[in-house]
């Protein structure tokens, strides 16, 4: 057995950053390697290098032996390595079949493109891997785990004999990460080699051959699948001992704070995205919302901040209606919103900290006395915050922009936290954070609830959803699929109506 | 993500205010150009150009105040059955809107008179032709995703250098080729800004164009003003007739009697629609403006791509101001271009960045530059201050009607970084 | 792009008071260097067309701030004899520079309040005139006021005027998305067409040429010397309205609002602010800050308006809030500038016979270099402290 790649010593600096430290990797034939490692621990970058996105500062790589040069994505696509990016690389109004062939097109007469040639490789390549797909559907019509296909066949159209695969089951359903995982099953038994990028222990013990954790931009150590336990490789990801389960006391819901019904909502493109939602929260609960990326819940989401306008439908909070649903009247309304993209709708990266802390209230009092703001009151008002949500920071008087991606959360749930709320809703609230921070917003989290604030939680990732939330919602193609109890909500169950199962099939199962 | 919804709140207010904007077009007519035109008067629509040789035909005459009346009732008409049923392309209803408007200012104005109509569209592909030119340099340039809202400064720069040269050597193909050549270069610079050193796309551009317009107007008064016939006075490019096709009633006159830029315009639209959407180039012009990250991880140079795109829609531009120039008045005036760099952009996006459409909206702009000249000459009670404001001011409305549901290429203006 | 892969980072080693103090010898740097390296390449330019640069800015030298020697004579005959027609005259330049630099300041304020808000005012030229006419109207047509009620009521003619100008761009980008570089130049030639019109019928003064009669005297603004020198209140009305706009935009929560639409309007719309009415406030603001430029034109230096009275000052203004950094005081600064260089231009065009028009080649250079200190920094080996991104604009912003 032989070793198809060597990464040797490979380091990668940025400004104020080591991100690679003399990272060795060994990839052997037909195997598949997982690398695991928290957000932020490098995994990323290290694979961009490989892929010839990114220079390394230092470091060596050997493709079956043969040190190579890879400067670009063609020299790495002419080494046989392909890559399926964690945020796919498809143009979404393009077909699958163009985006398939962009960058190697070949033509007819030398000039135009030869789109069936490329369309008759597609379907060869569907049929002799199971990946099913229509090549001449655009890309925007198609499900995110069909998209992943797509992703797959470009790498295996341009002969790839060694996969990447970055974060690969993070827009999956359990059912459709099964459904991955026997495509690599497929792809291993056709002799190529696959590097597997995770950050959950699960998948990693479901199908890697060898593990390499990586932890702040080194490497921590390899270990035997067979040895390996959850545990084991938590403590490795790590650095320490982590409680993997929000700890929470039962709820004690009581009226509902937020009711909806009835709600349709149109997406900036237009398409109706958001179809006849029903649910509420009440107070002191947490109602997760689960289901893949790109259902709705983004809109859902944005509908009820007042970020999109309502086609149909009503909100009512506290049993009052909100008829003007603008962000300024629901905010006022004591609605507080950890948006999903916080680095778009969150903050404002170019203002300082404390501009951030009082960006929902800088016209109220004590911030504003009339048009004049109160600089002081807005000074010491940051201090206080960032102290007690332990924001770290040099001071309060640096922008946004230069916090890591945990304390810039940080801040945003202080700025929310800060006033008084009725309702929560964190849209995303943890990702892309390193687990102590995830830790950390779980925790203010929890504590909101149990002061009795009714709480919404979007999240795409499953076992988030499990640990935090009360009950369970599902939304699939702009519906909701179902509400559950989490006390007794399977995974499996979920994941079937994450997939457009009815509940009443999923019982009846 | 189908819609299985029936029709919603916004299409049904949107469907009301289209309706209502017929009627009121219907009505408009009818109060402005029906009451004034007299039963007897007789509008003659002249279809034969003198000097073409296109085969004669007979005008068109026909009497002002039925047609006036005609064209209110077809727009009242359409708009009340829009009201009561709706119609689905809301395109053609604000086409019906301009069309029955514009018949029906047209009658009015030449009631009486007579209108050369096919000198008038000669006009408009003509006029049109600049403004198609900067709209293609558009195209291509932000096809690729790079915004360049000098191409009015490239534009002053290449018709100056194309008049200079072109009076020097006393040869009009060497200016043509120059100025192809600078406003290629200039593009360059502008490309060499935004891509190297990431400077905000439209800054540049704003920058290009006022060293464009001050370069030119420097050299202009201290040079070409004291040496006008050695320096500026290079003739034009002679009107082609292509046989057999220019004898064509109307169109022959229209298509097929004109210079060479214009003809070079007609074929440009026609191979760019080709390249772009038929041809390797096209396909990864296309990803790159979409989504440049995923033409990157493919193997595509982003930077590459959008050099050549951007030089290529400079060499555009500079065409176009060549036409100022050598094609159409033989010398430079400082200003010359009196912003048809920026009425182009609005075409590009009224065109929504393809090469047909764009250029089918500089003719809408062409036709309304040349409007107003024929206006002027028709004597309509109207100031002429007035009419020459029209061009702009169908630009804004244009660029306001569309520019929500036009979307440009998804990078549009982003610099890219690795 | 997000980086959801890379490490926290190591503590800082500099300290933010090294930082701060580095950033602002950069901010100064970098635009004094640009300016240096555009009158270089001006010098280029004018040597390339056959004159001599030293020459040339000899001329722009004495032409902007008079000659010293003239000076320190007409110091000496006002303590000799106590005559100052001498001391006067040799202030003209300077003081006429300064009357230059008055509608500078208010334009390029006009910009730069536009910048903050994320919205590229290219239209300040149309509505300095359309302001120029509306205080010019206020100013010959009403009669019989008092000077304390007259001189104000044109004024804010002229601001309204330009008000209702940017308004409309503003209106359309907020309402429709329809992109306000494109809106603002067209709505400059409907004004130029507009302006056309109006002198050659409506508001012409009787006489040949397509003028508006002179405003009277109760509209004037007044001048602080005896003729020739036009220098008048126009100018500290202008340092008024610097501190007025530094006040507005870093001060009140209408600033915040502003500001923070300008740096991330998705922010601002979560948080409640609304971006219509902020986008036409701001192009409102703008349009009469342009107004007033124009107004301080007609007022105090002009007292009538004639055709093409506004050439120039809308590109002029671009160039002003750019070295400015879209800062007032900055704005000041650069507009002080430009009128020292547009006051010696015309004693250079006159001496040295270099066209006017040199200084819109080297305000363009001045433009590129500020919106790229990378190539300052590439030409002088400046190092960079940090990534600095001049976002201005944003495409076509649907």
């Amino acid at each position: 057995m032989t070793n198809v790649l060597e990464l040797k010593g490979i380091t990668k600096r940025f400004p104020g950053v080591l991100a690679n430290d003399k990272i060795d990797i060994t990839l052997r034939e037909g195997k598949i390697l997982a690398l695991l490692g928290e957000n932020g621990a490098g995994k990323t970058t290290l694979m961009n290098i490989l892929y010839g996105l990114y220079k390394p500062d230092e470091g060596s790589i050997s493709v079956r032996g043969q040190e190579v040069d890879i400067h670009s994505p063609n020299d790495a696509i002419l080494q046989g390595i392909g890559m399926v990016h964690q945020h796919f690389m498809l143009v979404p109004v393009m077909t699958v079949t163009e985006n398939v062939m962009l960058g190697i097109e070949p033509t007819k007469n030398g000039i135009f493109l030869d789109k069936e040639k490329v369309a008759n490789r597609i379907r060869e390549i569907s049929d002799q891997y199971g990946l099913e797909v229509d090549p001449n559907a655009y890309i925007k019509d198609l499900p995110v785990g069909i998209q992943q296909r797509v992703e797959i066949i470009k790498v295996l159209y341009r002969q790839a004999n060694i996969l990447i695969l970055d974060e690969p089951t993070a827009v999956l359903t359990p059912q459709e990460v099964e459904g991955l995982f026997k495509i690599i099953d497929t792809l291993i038994k056709s002799g190529k080699s696959i590097i597997f990028i995770t950050h959950k222990l699960k998948e990693v013990l479901a199908v890697a051959d060898d593990i390499t954790v990586l932890r702040l931009g080194k490497v921590v150590g390899s270990i035997d699948p067979k040895e390996a336990t959850s545990k084991k490789l938590a403590v490795m990801m790590v650095g320490r001992d982590v409680n993997l389960v929000v700890d929470k006391k039962p709820a004690s819901p009581a009226e509902p704070v937020l009711v909806v019904e009835n709600l349709y909502v149109r997406d900036e493109r237009q398409n109706l995205t958001v179809q006849g939602v029903s649910f509420d929260v009440r107070k002191g609960e947490v109602l997760g919302i689960a289901g893949v990326q790109g259902n709705g819940q983004t809109e859902l989401v944005y509908a009820l901040t007042g970020l999109l306008p309502l086609e149909e439908g009503t909100i009512r909070l506290l049993n009052e209606p909100i008829l003007r649903t603008t962000p300024r009247n629901i905010l006022e309304r004591g609605v507080a919103h950890i948006p999903e993209d916080r680095q778009r709708h969150g903050l404002i990266l170019s203002f300082p900290i404390h501009d951030n802390l009082m960006l929902c209230t800088y016209y109220k009092k004590p911030f504003a006395n009339g048009v004049s703001l109160q600089e002081k009151i807005i000074y010491s008002n940051a201090e206080d915050l960032v102290e007690q949500f332990d924001v770290r920071t040099p001071n309060i008087y640096v922008n946004a922009g230069t916090l890591s991606g945990g304390n810039q959360q940080k801040v945003i749930v202080a700025r929310e936290f800060s006033r008084p709320i009725e309702v929560l809703i964190a849209s995303q609230p943890t990702r892309g954070l390193d687990v102590g921070s995830i830790e950390y917003i779980h925790k203010q989290i929890i504590k909101k609830r149990d002061e009795g604030t009714g709480v919404l939680v979007v999240s795409s990732e499953l076992d988030e959803i499990l640990s935090l939330s009360d009950r369970i919602a599902v939304m699939y193609k702009g519906q909701i699929m179902g509400i559950l109890e989490a006390k007794t909500a399977t995974k499996e169950q979920l994941g079937l109506l994450m997939a457009g199962v009815h509940l009443a099939e999923t019982t009846q199962s | 993500m189908t819609n299985t919804h029936t029709k919603t709140a916004s299409e049904k207010r949107r469907q009301t205010s289209l309706g209502i904007t017929l009627l009121a077009t219907g009505l408009l007519i009818y109060l402005l150009f029906g009451i004034s035109t007299e039963s007897e008067q007789l509008t003659t629509f002249g279809l034969n150009l003198a000097g073409t040789q296109a085969m004669p035909i007979g005008d068109l005459i026909v009497p002002a105040q039925a047609t006036v009346y005609l064209m209110s009732a077809i727009a009242a008409f359409v708009g009340a059955y829009q009201l009561a049923r709706g119609v689905r392309s809301s395109g053609a209803l604000l086409g019906i809107v301009a069309f029955t408007f514009v018949v029906a200012f047209l009658t009015w104005a030449a009631a009486g008179k007579s209108f050369n109509l096919t000198g008038m569209l000669t006009s408009s592909l003509v006029r049109a032709t600049p403004i198609a030119l900067a709209a293609l340099c558009g195209v291509i340039s932000e096809r690729s995703a790079v915004i360049n809202i000098g191409i009015e400064g490239i534009m002053l720069i290449a018709a100056q250098v194309a008049v200079v040269t072109a009076t020097l050597s006393q040869n009009l193909y060497v200016g043509l080729i120059l100025a192809i050549l600078i406003g290629g270069a200039v593009a360059a610079f502008h490309a060499y800004l935004v891509i190297r050193f990431k400077v905000d796309q439209i800054v540049s551009g704003v920058a290009i164009n006022i060293i464009g317009a001050g370069v030119t107007s420097f050299i202009s008064s201290r040079f070409l003003q004291k040496a006008t016939n050695t320096l500026n006075n290079s003739g034009t490019f002679p009107i082609i007739s292509i046989p057999g096709l220019s004898k064509i009633p109307i169109l022959g006159p229209v298509l097929f009697e004109n210079n060479l830029v214009v003809y070079l315009t007609l074929l440009l639209v026609v191979v760019m629609h080709i390249m772009l959407f038929h041809t390797p180039w096209g396909l990864r012009t296309r990803a790159v403006g979409e989504h440049p990250k995923a033409a990157d991880t493919l193997g595509v140079n982003v930077y590459l791509v959008r050099y050549v795109n951007v030089i290529i829609g400079g060499m555009i531009a500079g065409l176009g101001g060549a036409y100022f120039t050598i094609g159409s008045v033989g010398r430079f005036d400082e200003i010359m271009t009196a912003g048809k760099g920026f009425i182009g952009l609005a075409a590009m996006i009224f065109g929504k960045w393809n090469p047909i459409g764009a250029f089918s909206s500089s003719l809408i702009f062409g036709f309304a530059d040349s409007l107003q000249v024929k206006l002027q000459i028709l004597r309509v009670p109207i100031p002429s201050e007035f009419l020459l404001m029209a061009p702009y001011i169908v630009t804004m409305i244009i660029l306001t009607g569309v520019v929500g549901r036009a979307i440009p290429p998804a990078a549009d203006g982003q610099p890219y970084e690795k | 792009m997000k980086k959801t892969d890379t490490p926290s980072q190591p503590p800082e080693t500099r300290t933010a008071r090294e930082n701060q103090r580095d950033s602002i010898w950069q901010a100064l740097l970098v635009p004094v260097l640009a300016v240096v390296t555009g009158l270089l390449l001006g010098g280029v330019v004018i040597l390339a067309s056959g004159a001599n640069p030293l020459e040339a800015y000899g001329a722009l030298f004495t032409g902007s701030f008079g000659k010293p020697a003239n000076l320190i004579a007409g110091l000496g005959i006002l303590f000799s004899t106590g005559e100052n027609a001498a001391l006067i005259k040799a202030i003209y330049p300077f003081t006429e520079s300064l009357v230059i630099a008055t509608p500078y300041i208010f334009a390029g304020l006009s910009v730069a309040i536009g910048f903050r808000c994320g919205l590229f005012n290219i239209g300040a030229e149309g509505q300095f005139f359309i302001g120029a006419l509306c205080s010019a109207f206020v100013g010959y047509s009403l009669k019989g006021l008092p000077m304390i009620v007259h001189l104000p009521l044109a004024i804010m003619g002229g601001a309204l005027g330009g008000a209702l100008w940017g308004m409309i761009p503003g209106y359309l980008k907020a309402r429709f998305g329809a992109h306000e570089v494109v809106n603002t130049i067209m709505m400059n030639w409907i004004a130029f067409r507009l302006s056309d019109w109006l002198l050659s019928g409506p508001m012409k003064a009787s006489g040949f040429r397509p003028v508006t009669p002179n405003v009277l005297a109760t509209a004037e603004l007044p001048r602080f010397f005896s003729a020739p020198l036009r220098f008048n209140l126009g100018f500290f009305i202008a340092l008024l309205a610097a501190y007025l706009v530094y006040w507005f935009l870093f001060k009140t929560t209408l600033g915040f609002e502003i500001r923070a639409v300008g740096a991330n309007p998705d922010a601002a719309k979560y948080a409640g602010m609304n971006i219509i009415r902020n986008f036409v406030l701001v192009m409102a603001l703008a349009g009469a800050l342009a107004g007033l430029a124009g107004t301080a034109q007609v007022l105090g230096v002009d007292h009538w308006v004639g055709q093409g009275f506004s050439a120039g000052y809308g590109f002029d203004a671009i160039a002003i809030a750019l070295l400015g950094k879209s800062h007032p005081a900055g704005v000041v600064m650069a507009a002080l500038l430009f009128g020292f260089l547009r006051g010696g231009a015309t004693n250079m065009q006159s001496m040295a016979g270099i066209p006017i028009d040199i200084i819109s080649i080297i305000q363009g250079l001045v433009i590129v270099f500020i919106a790229a200190p990378g190539i300052i920094r590439w030409i002088y080996r400046i190092r960079a402290i940090k990534t600095e991104t001049t976002v201005l604009t944003r495409g076509w912003g649907s």
